[in-house]
């Protein structure tokens, strides 16, 4: 089961993407106001959905396994980076479609909304917790930082999320359902926008299984070499 | 804890009475800091005035990130970890210890900035004191803050550039909630929801140093 879904994950993501694409681009209609740029929404929430919520929830899930005697594992750790690792693409790609929507939409490339800003600070805590994990260290030690690190960083994601409703600035609220619980999106529209985040959530799901995977494997690594080195040493002292 | 919290406190308080790293260091960049924003500024009041709130809250933050990189540097110094073991203090009181000995000498460096704003910023004297509990209040929120972060890099060996990359994205809501709330002060109306702000951050990151620095005490 478990190689089943290794193997499926990669072709079924592709295909939810193409799809995405195909319906997104010639398929759904362009909308009243803002014309063909709303195709964005195919696109920016759904990686916003993924780095925001999907990325740092999982860091902070698995880090706080780290940190929980019971269930302390490297694995939980290796998973962690993993996630954190990809969580920045996505977080950085939802900054650069943010941005491209922006200008069209506000006239801006940037503005100082609170949405914005906290995302901007979530990407940059990542790129923090990526540039400590790569501090030469013990690697009992830098998992116990790391972890740390990354259930600080996911303080950050409520606040990135109620932001607009505790700030009025220009980013707007809830894109698929309002307060009353409501579709704000209807028809194709509203499918492709489900699809699209169904379609990056697989995707996110498989680069974060391969990072995983290439993770182990260095850690494995790390530690022949260490058994190697240690050898040598016992065989220097015996000789 | 709180005993252990008394006592870690007095221990740094009395190590940076002896080594005066605040007053000869910390509070010098703090002052430099503010005087170089004004000469950005330019000379007129107006401008100064308008941009103090933000360029004092700009220098308590880069001049905390130094407290802060001092205060986890005393405890990554050989042996002194292994003491705090020893002793058998609870970790949640050394961090409360430590939080505190570094509000104690923010509160100093942003009582001397006060008087850089009022010297050199043109700033109404009585307003800027109905602002200091605000200020007070996202002192302790840096304190807080700076502490954990701290504890977080000691021992990295590059603990001197890796902290603001990580401490100042975690101080950016102090800034923004001390600035404005500071500015509404200054204006001559209250901090509002600012000072809500600031107490929320300093009771999520006060819990959660109390809990997170046993695990970070064990790194080292």
């Amino acid at each position: 089961m478990t190689r089943l879904v290794d193997r499926a994950l990669g072709p079924v993501s592709l295909a939810l993407v193409v799809l995405t694409v195909v319906l997104g681009l010639w398929v759904t209609p362009p909308d009243q106001t803002q014309g063909d740029i709303v195709r964005l929404l195919y696109l920016h929430p759904a990686l916003a959905w993924v780095g925001i919520y999907l990325a740092t929830g999982l860091a902070a899930l698995a880090s706080a396994l780290y940190l929980w005697p019971r269930t302390r594992a490297a694995n939980w750790d290796l998973l962690a980076a993993s996630a954190v690792e990809v969580g920045v693409v996505f977080l950085s790609l939802t900054l650069v479609t943010g941005s491209l929507w922006g200008r069209p939409a506000w006239g801006v490339w940037w503005t100082w909304d609170a949405r914005l800003t906290s995302t901007a600070l979530l990407d940059v805590l990542f790129i923090g917790y990526l540039a400590l994990r790569r501090v030469p260290a013990d690697p009992h030690v830098r998992a116990r930082r790391c972890a740390v690190l990354a259930l600080l960083a996911a303080i950050d994601a409520p606040i990135v999320h109620f932001s607009v409703q505790w700030w009025n600035g220009l980013h707007q609220g809830s894109t698929i359902i309002d307060r009353g619980f409501h579709f704000k999106v209807h028809g194709s529209m509203l499918f492709t926008m489900l699809l699209s985040m169904v379609a990056l959530t697989c995707v996110f799901a498989w680069m974060v299984l391969r990072r995983y995977q290439i993770a182990r494997r260095e850690s494995a690594v790390e530690d022949a070499e260490l058994d190697s080195a240690l050898l040598e040493r016992r065989a220097e002292g015996v000789s | 804890m709180l005993r252990d919290a008394v006592l870690v406190a007095g221990k740094d308080l009395r190590i940076e009475l002896r080594s005066r790293v605040l007053l000869w260091q910390v509070v010098p960049f703090g002052v430099l800091a503010l005087i170089l924003f004004a000469l950005a500024l330019g000379p007129a009041p107006s401008a100064l005035r308008h941009g103090a709130p933000g360029l004092f809250w700009m220098a308590m933050l880069l001049a905390s990130v130094l407290a802060a990189s001092r205060s986890a540097g005393i405890e990554a110094e050989e042996g002194t970890r292994a003491s705090v073991r020893l002793l058998g203090l609870d970790a949640g009181g050394v961090f409360l210890g430590k939080a505190a000995a570094l509000f104690l000498e923010l509160c100093i460096l942003g009582a001397v900035l006060e008087v850089g704003l009022l010297v050199l910023f043109h700033v109404d004297g009585a307003r800027l004191g109905a602002a200091t509990p605000l200020a007070v209040l996202a002192v302790a929120g840096l304190a807080a803050v700076g502490t954990l972060y701290g504890a977080l890099v000691a021992g990295t060996g590059v603990s001197s550039t890796l902290l603001p990359l990580l401490v100042l994205p975690a101080l950016a809501p102090v800034l923004i909630a001390g600035e404005r709330g500071t500015a509404a002060v200054l204006a001559g109306g209250g901090p509002g929801r600012w000072a809500l702000v600031l107490a929320v951050m300093l009771v999520v990151y006060g819990a959660l140093g109390v809990v997170l620095y046993g695990p970070l005490e064990e790194t080292s």
